[in-house]
């Protein structure tokens, strides 16, 4: 009898074989995780993986042109921009920074967004009404308007543009995680979990916060799309990431006055941000159908 | 006769206040009045009524899951109700429950192995092996493979959960189990199961159980004293095959009545004679 028991966990690995079968079959799924593998290997390999210092210039490499244009050659595949700088040794730098960026800012808001909203949905009464007053008034601004002030009153900067995005996005998680802790609260596990004595917090981090998880595993992946274009558009007014560094968004501000001679500094950013959001998105969408309560697996 | 009293319910009112719509003033509903009630150590007491007669409401207030608008409770010779923080999640153990759907009562994503543990944590100094071996001894008890510690409720029929509920109330080795129409949310097939096992493990254990339950038929098997419960007012208590042979109130005889196979019985004595 005790020997069944000392067993450790067999079944251990099945949610897990679960989760890769389902996403085998799916094509979202797998046509995202692609995706995000290109640009999540291309930020971390990014020094090897670039033919050339991101910040060298070379003369003869001004608007240089693609490879597979008259002239072009397979020293600058992308061809060079306006500085004689290497347009795909600068895309792919820019994957570190939109990545870095991305992971940082969802954490924050994640951790801090998902903490005050079970609490606001665990306790109600006056926690809730003061979390979700501050919630509602945020909402009332856009996101990149909100984003946009804060960058104003701090100054730009990598950490003020991380805080300006983790303060917008915060909500998000906040409010995914009250309406689903209000829901939780009610169920009788949690009322079993009272009977046996167990803390108020202890409940909150061992029922209510894992229950929520999947629902803020979608919201993340998705808010990591957002916070890349974000930080696309707040460097490429100038706020977010500041030059020489080789952001997505500081490639295409710097690369807009000259389309004419290279349109590919703004069009290989473009692109990194497309693939990105692209695959996030439709990872996230695969992550909502797994999820989803209604497709019942047994 | 009093002094192996294990629960006393005194004068136990409970107010709801239904907020009104706009202009409109908030009503007031009361689900419990003036309930009072004793359950002796080591006997089922059985609360019935029709739904919303307020017997679930009494059955959390004693487990300390709503507090009540007036009364007393006392439960093993301590003001039950006045118990507060740490004293209170102590004396918990002594005080478990069974509720209704097995479906809601055990989250999903716990192992069994993690459900059993719940109470165990809480209530005694094992850990590792000693919490597994105690685990696998909760599952002979309420019947379950012992091998099935590493399974999810979902990987289980209706019965077996309600089982997993029954063995995690019994875990923390209570005085008093409340039953919250255990069996309602389960298949006809596993009810009578479910409940002969209520039954043997109050027996085995001398446990005290409330049994609420809105079955009459069910009640009458398994409950020594029966209260019934109409509109949050206590109709009559005492012995249940006094009050089930010869009900004094209107609503009990009712009540009595709308049982299907009793109605069907009475009416077969008609046609006979």
């Amino acid at each position: 009898m005790t020997e069944a028991v000392i067993v450790p966990a067999a079944t251990k690995a099945s949610g897990e074989r679960r989760f890769l079968g389902a996403l085998g079959r799916s094509a979202k799924g797998l046509t995202g995780l692609f995706l995000i593998a290109i640009v999540v290997l291309c930020a971390i390999f990014a020094t090897g993986l670039a033919p050339h210092d991101h910040a060298q210039q070379v003369i003869e490499w001004r608007y240089a042109p693609v490879v597979w244009q008259d002239g072009g050659s397979t020293t600058n595949l992308l061809g060079g921009d306006n500085m004689g700088r290497d347009i795909l040794s600068r895309t792919i730098m820019g994957a570190q920074v939109s990545i870095q960026v991305a992971l940082i800012v969802v954490s924050i808001a994640l951790v801090v967004g998902s903490t005050l909203g079970a609490l606001a949905g665990y306790f109600g009464g006056f926690v809730d009404t003061i979390i979700m007053r501050i919630v509602d008034f945020q909402l009332a601004f856009p996101f990149l308007l909100l984003a946009l002030i804060f960058m104003a009153v701090l100054g730009a900067g990598f950490a003020t543009l991380v805080m300006a995005l983790a303060f917008a996005l915060w909500i998000n998680f906040a409010r995914i995680v009250r309406s689903e802790t209000m829901r939780i609260r009610t169920l009788d596990y949690v009322d079993a979990a009272i009977t046996m004595g167990v803390s108020q917090m202890r409940i909150i981090f061992t029922h209510v916060l894992p229950n929520v998880l999947p629902a803020v595993l979608v919201v993340a992946t998705l808010d990591i799309a957002l916070v890349i274009i974000s930080e696309a558009a707040l460097s490429f007014l100038g706020l977010g990431v500041q030059p020489p560094t080789a952001s997505w968004g500081v490639m295409i501000s710097e690369g807009r006055d000259f389309l004419y001679e290279q349109p590919w500094i703004v069009i290989a950013p473009g692109i990194a941000v497309l693939i990105s959001s692209v695959g996030i998105n439709l990872f996230g969408d695969f992550l909502r159908d797994y999820f989803d309560p209604r497709l019942e697996r047994m | 006769m009093a002094d192996d009293a294990l629960l006393e319910v005194r004068g136990l009112v409970r107010h709801f206040t239904l907020s009104g719509r706009l202009f409109e003033k908030p009503r007031q509903l009361t689900a419990v009045n003036d309930v009072s009630f004793t359950i002796r150590r080591g006997q089922a007491f059985g609360l019935v009524g029709e739904s919303g007669s307020g017997k679930s409401t009494i059955g959390r207030i004693i487990a300390r899951l709503t507090e009540p608008s007036a009364g007393s409770v006392s439960f093993d010779g301590v003001d039950w109700l006045a118990l507060r923080g740490k004293a209170l999640r102590d004396k918990r153990r002594d005080i478990q429950m069974v509720f209704q759907s097995p479906y809601a009562s055990l989250d999903p994503r716990w192992r069994v192995r993690d459900i059993l543990a719940e109470p165990l944590k809480s209530y005694t100094d094992l850990k590792g092996t000693g919490l597994a071996t105690r685990a696998a001894e909760l599952m002979q008890q309420v019947g379950l493979n012992p091998d099935w510690l590493d399974r999810f409720p979902h990987q289980f029929s209706g019965g077996q959960r309600q089982r997993i509920a029954i063995a995690r109330a019994l875990a923390s080795g209570p005085k008093l189990l409340i039953a919250d129409e255990p069996v309602s949310a389960l298949d006809v097939s596993s009810q009578a199961q479910v409940l002969q096992l209520l039954r043997n493990i109050c027996t085995e254990q001398g446990l005290a159980m409330l049994f609420i339950s809105h079955d009459l038929s069910v009640v009458d098997h398994l409950c020594q004293r029966v209260g019934v419960l109409n509109r949050g007012v206590l109709e009559e208590v005492g012995p249940t095959s006094e009050i089930f042979r010869s009900p004094k109130s209107d609503y009990t005889r009712r009540l009595i009545d709308a049982v299907p196979g009793k109605k069907r019985r009475a009416a077969e004595r008609v046609v006979h004679a």
